[in-house]
């Protein structure tokens, strides 16, 4: 299969490699092809949107760009490593390093507080850096989110709640922010600011993959990719290429 | 680095639990009620196998004891005045005495029928009139005064020595050494005041209780003044016993000596008495019947301790279960930001164990509570040993482990991509 064309962004190495991913699932005795051949380059510092309509296998994708799950064929690199060589631990190790996550229902963990919700992934790293909690309350300052350190995910607003989320995200200074529909469950105004947030940590140096079904939100991006029938339909430059 | 991991993990299983107090709560009672049964258990049934030991320790590990027995009387009751005459005799000391090598000493017992008496205050103690020798073989200890002599025996002396309730009962503020009682028709000089038993709690008789105590006179004069004839009155009929001797203590010079003079002891007593008036009491034995009984009762005790502690691991696993499940998007979650399976399994290993635990340690408190109030309101001997509670706090870890393994286990194999679905 036919590799599919891709614009040049900015030329830059990619961080994340698809190349003819297949991610195939089996019920019963029929096949559903959920992925068919997917490949993509996603250039270090670069800032994506990911499209498709739901059955379009966005969400495949998406657990695979994110190491949760794994591709039945073809490969995956993270930075350098291949996936399909990891084992579990490898695995669990190389997305609590290389990805932050920002989901649309912002998963905090009701039982701990804001800076405990942030340093959450440094204590699953295989190795402990020195400072993380210095270095959560900076991060935390820095999305905006004042001194709220002890105050439970329950006593916040959906925008804190998703602040939170992104400061976590943020702790082991992943290349890679892997956004969910981050901005579904937010009023426009909130949506606004959490993408602005977006938009200088891609200043900042970071690869932003945002998954989105909305057109207005994906054209921010300096790159679309379009997903149809697990394949990439297009993809095509946004509003911050120009 | 790794203890912090540890710590942290217990503060937050702490949390998770505390999200859910009344059923984290109702979680531990299994594991603490198995507990606390436990230790009440142990404490109230040691305390009561150490009371047993005791009393046959105090009869000497190391002797066997012949006693007179009255035997069945098939016609007695028609009668209004007969002599009844059974039991140990003289000839049967001598013969105890001379025949078997490993018996150093053979001690003559008499029980006597009668009242003694000090001033206003009289009771029925048990009379034995014996021989010095006595208190060495039974190991019994003086507190006053001196125990009986081989002077007292040669001269038919009228001196008494009392045990210490009686001394108790009968002179209760001063110093009876000296002073003489009456003993049936005759005046004793008390000489010497033994030792209470080892047991703690009938340390003072109530005056007006009964009292089961013992005062000692010498064989000569026990066999002087009162003869061989007892004589009970009964209503209508007047009963008399003949008895030579009551007791025979004998000393065998080691324990692996005392089943073989106890087997020659039954042999001659069966061989010399053409009825069944005598019996042999082996201490050893006796022993011997109460560590398996001990043995026995422990293994009876455990068995429910551990279905109680079954059904409260059970119970902990049934929570635990429902908690994963409950819980399926948290695990999501913190597999999605780097957990490994391993973290994930510890997790809720420690929130399995730290219930356990919890349990535990009050269950404890409560064991601990329970012999005090027994001993305290249901007059029983507890004994609580350290390793009860020790073991007992093993226990609960234990239990939180074994029955946190496969809902840790659950939790860490979900899949991720699945349990990120979760709602």
């Amino acid at each position: 299969m036919a590799p599919d064309p891709q614009p040049a962004a900015g030329g830059n190495a990619p961080v994340a490699e698809l190349k003819d991913v297949q991610r195939v699932y089996r019920m019963g005795n029929n096949e559903v092809r959920a992925l068919d051949g997917v490949s993509v380059a996603f250039g270090a510092g670069e800032f994506w949107s990911i499209m498709g309509t739901s059955g379009s296998g966005k969400s495949t994708l998406l657990n695979i760009l994110g190491c949760i799950d794994r591709p039945t064929g073809g490969s995956y690199h993270v930075d350098g490593t291949n996936v399909n060589e990891l084992d579990d631990d490898g695995l669990s190790e190389l997305r609590g390093t290389r990805i932050g996550f920002v989901f649309q229902s912002f998963n905090l963990i009701p039982q701990l507080n804001v800076l405990e919700n942030i340093l959450v992934p440094v204590f699953y790293r295989d190795e402990q850096p020195a400072h993380a909690e210095d270095r959560a309350r900076m991060i935390a300052e820095r999305v905006g989110l004042g001194g709220r350190f002890d105050h439970r995910p329950t006593e916040l607003s959906g925008g804190q709640q998703q602040r939170v989320a992104i400061a976590r995200a943020l702790i082991n200074d992943p290349p890679i922010v892997l956004a969910d529909e981050a901005t579904g469950n937010l009023d426009s105004t909130t949506a606004q600011e959490i993408l602005e947030l977006f938009d200088e940590l891609h200043a900042e140096g970071k690869t932003i993959l945002l998954v989105t079904h909305e057109a207005i939100i994906a054209r921010r991006a300096q790159l679309m990719l379009r997903l149809k029938d697990g394949r990439v339909e297009k993809i095509e430059a946004g509003d911050k290429s120009r | 680095m790794k203890m912090g991991a540890l710590t942290r993990t217990v503060r937050l299983g702490f949390k998770s639990l505390m999200l859910h107090k009344l059923r984290s709560l109702l979680t531990t009672l299994g594991v603490l009620f198995g507990v606390s049964s436990v230790i009440a258990m142990l404490a109230i049934g040691e305390g009561a196998s150490e009371e047993a030991q005791e009393q046959i320790r105090e009869l000497g590990s190391q002797n066997v004891i012949l006693r007179s027995v009255k035997p069945p009387d098939e016609l007695a009751s028609n009668q209004t005045s007969r002599v009844l005459s059974y039991g140990l005799t003289q000839a049967d000391l001598r013969r105890a005495e001379s025949s078997y090598p490993w018996v150093t000493r053979a001690i003559p017992v008499r029980q006597l029928q009668q009242e003694v008496r000090l001033g206003e205050r009289a009771l029925n103690p048990r009379v034995l009139a014996t021989v010095p020798e006595w208190i060495d073989v039974t190991g019994r200890m003086i507190s006053e005064g001196r125990f009986l002599s081989a002077h007292d025996e040669e001269n038919v002396n009228n001196v008494v020595v009392l045990g210490y309730e009686v001394s108790r009962w009968l002179s209760p503020f001063d110093n009876p050494i000296g002073t003489e009682v009456k003993i049936g028709a005759d005046y004793f000089i008390v000489i010497g005041v033994l030792l209470p038993r080892m047991r703690l709690d009938s340390d003072a008789a109530a005056p007006g209780s009964e009292v089961t105590g013992e005062v000692f006179v010498p064989l000569s004069t026990g066999t002087r003044w009162f003869g061989d004839m007892q004589v009970k009155i009964r209503s209508g009929s007047r009963e008399m016993e003949q008895v030579e001797l009551h007791e025979i203590v004998l000393e065998v010079e080691t324990p692996e000596g005392v089943p073989l003079t106890a087997g020659a002891a039954r042999e001659m007593l069966a061989r010399n008495h053409n009825q069944r008036d005598w019996e042999v009491v082996v201490p050893l034995e006796l022993l011997a019947k109460a560590e398996e009984t001990k043995r026995i009762f422990n293994i009876v005790l455990g068995s429910i301790a551990g279905i109680s502690l079954l059904v409260g691991g059970i119970g902990i696993m049934n929570v635990m279960l429902a908690t994963v499940t409950e819980r399926t998007r948290e695990i999501g979650i913190r597999r999605a930001l780097g957990a490994k399976k391993r973290h994930i399994m510890l997790q809720f290993l420690v929130e399995c164990v730290v219930l356990a635990v919890g349990g535990g340690l009050a269950g404890i408190a409560l064991g601990l509570g329970i012999p005090f109030l027994v001993e305290r309101y249901a007059d029983m001997r507890t004994i609580v040993r350290p390793d009860g509670p020790i073991l007992a706090f093993g226990i609960s870890v234990g239990i939180g482990l074994l029955f946190g393994l496969y809902p840790a286990w659950r939790a860490a194999n979900l899949d991720p991509v699945e349990a990120l679905r979760h709602e």
